[in-house]
């Protein structure tokens, strides 16, 4: 009850600071990845390293990016499969 | 004293470099500090009319890189404050008359006789940039609590990082407290969290500044000046001084405090 009264008589909407800050957010990772060119090679270094392991992968066209959705940015990783490298038996 | 180079950075234009050098360069002499300020704004010179001292221009920084005077010669003495100069930056010339190797050692040759060199660095994060950063022992990253300028400002802090200044430290500039309240402004826990970055200050929206910038006086010459009073605070927490954060609780008016007794009473 405190609560809706207070929410009347003072303001207490969701104001513009959470939609700069999300913003802000989103618009800083896209920043510091293209920043450093480093950053994203390195990455796709230690993917390819790891999923070697368990695939056999075309390693040239594999392709590592940022892509915007509505409300977030997701790391898209785009991986060619050429085969297993082996049956896992347990 | 071992003398610092401090230089005053935001990469975003309008945010309040050259005011916060101003204001920051002045409460130091105002501590008995040795002050000169340093505008590396070459092409768009303007340090020397927020202080009041354009009229006593002669040689300027690109004069005393080029060795056309001495040093000293191109220095401007502050004649309200015992210890504080300028080296104004030229109006003429654009930003490649001078190098960073030039910078590097022109803040050097003024160790010897300040104890705080405020180098004002223009916009941008081309060779002007480079040249303000380059005799530099710290920075001052300052910022407005909005989505451009903290941007920016995580630009150049990557920036600095890169040029080995890891220490660079944050001022919010022009923080309205009214806005913060009614959640249409970012607030400084917000902006700290973005840039992970050590604060150093907190200087409120002040109308202060814009009839002080009229005049040519510093703000910090105001007692009354809220922002003022913010910049006297950061010069003596850049002197080492633990000075606690001021409360930015502009609004002391029945609502608040009825406000606050609401959220004591929860």
């Amino acid at each position: 009850m405190l609560d809706i009264i207070s929410r009347i008589f003072f303001r207490d909407h969701g104001g513009s600071r959470e939609v700069a800050r999300e913003r802000l957010r989103l618009v800083l990772i896209h920043d510091r990845a293209s920043v450093s060119p480093n950053f994203l090679n390195a990455m796709k270094e230690e993917l390819i390293k790891v999923i070697r392991e368990y695939m056999d992968i075309d390693e040239e066209s594999l392709v590592v990016s940022f892509e915007n959705e509505e409300d977030s940015v997701a790391l898209v990783a785009n991986i060619p499969i050429r085969g297993f490298r082996h049956a896992v038996n347990e | 004293m071992k003398s610092r180079v401090l230089v005053v950075t935001s990469g975003k234009g309008g945010v309040g470099k050259t005011t916060t050098t101003a204001n920051l360069g002045t409460a130091l002499a105002m501590m008995g500090k040795k002050v000169v300020l340093l505008d590396t704004d070459i092409g768009l010179r303007n340090l020397d009319v927020v202080l009041g001292l354009e009229n006593r221009i002669v040689f300027d920084i690109v004069d005393v890189v080029n060795a056309k005077c001495k040093l000293k010669q191109a220095l401007i003495r502050d004649k309200r404050f015992e210890g504080l100069c300028l080296l104004p930056a030229a109006q003429t010339k654009d930003k490649s008359a001078v190098t960073p190797h030039q910078m590097k050692n022109l803040t050097n040759e003024l160790r010897s006789d300040f104890d705080y060199i405020l180098v004002d660095c223009p916009a941008g994060i081309e060779q002007g940039f480079r040249n303000a950063i380059a005799g530099a022992d710290d920075a001052i990253v300052v910022a407005t609590p909005e989505v451009s300028s903290v941007r920016d400002a995580d630009r150049i802090i990557g920036l600095l990082e890169a040029a080995g200044l890891n220490k660079s430290r944050l001022i919010i500039n022009r923080l309205r407290s009214k806005m913060v309240k009614r959640g249409d402004m970012m607030n400084i826990e917000d902006i700290l969290d973005i840039l992970s970055i050590d604060l150093l200050g907190v200087v409120p929206e002040d109308e202060v500044i814009v009839i002080s910038t009229n005049r040519g006086e510093p703000a910090v010459m105001e007692n009354a000046s809220r922002a003022g009073a913010a910049y006297r605070r950061i010069a003596r927490r850049v002197t080492g001084e633990e000075v606690p954060m001021f409360n930015l609780d502009d609004s002391n008016n029945i609502l608040d405090r009825f406000k606050k007794l609401l959220k004591l009473a929860r």
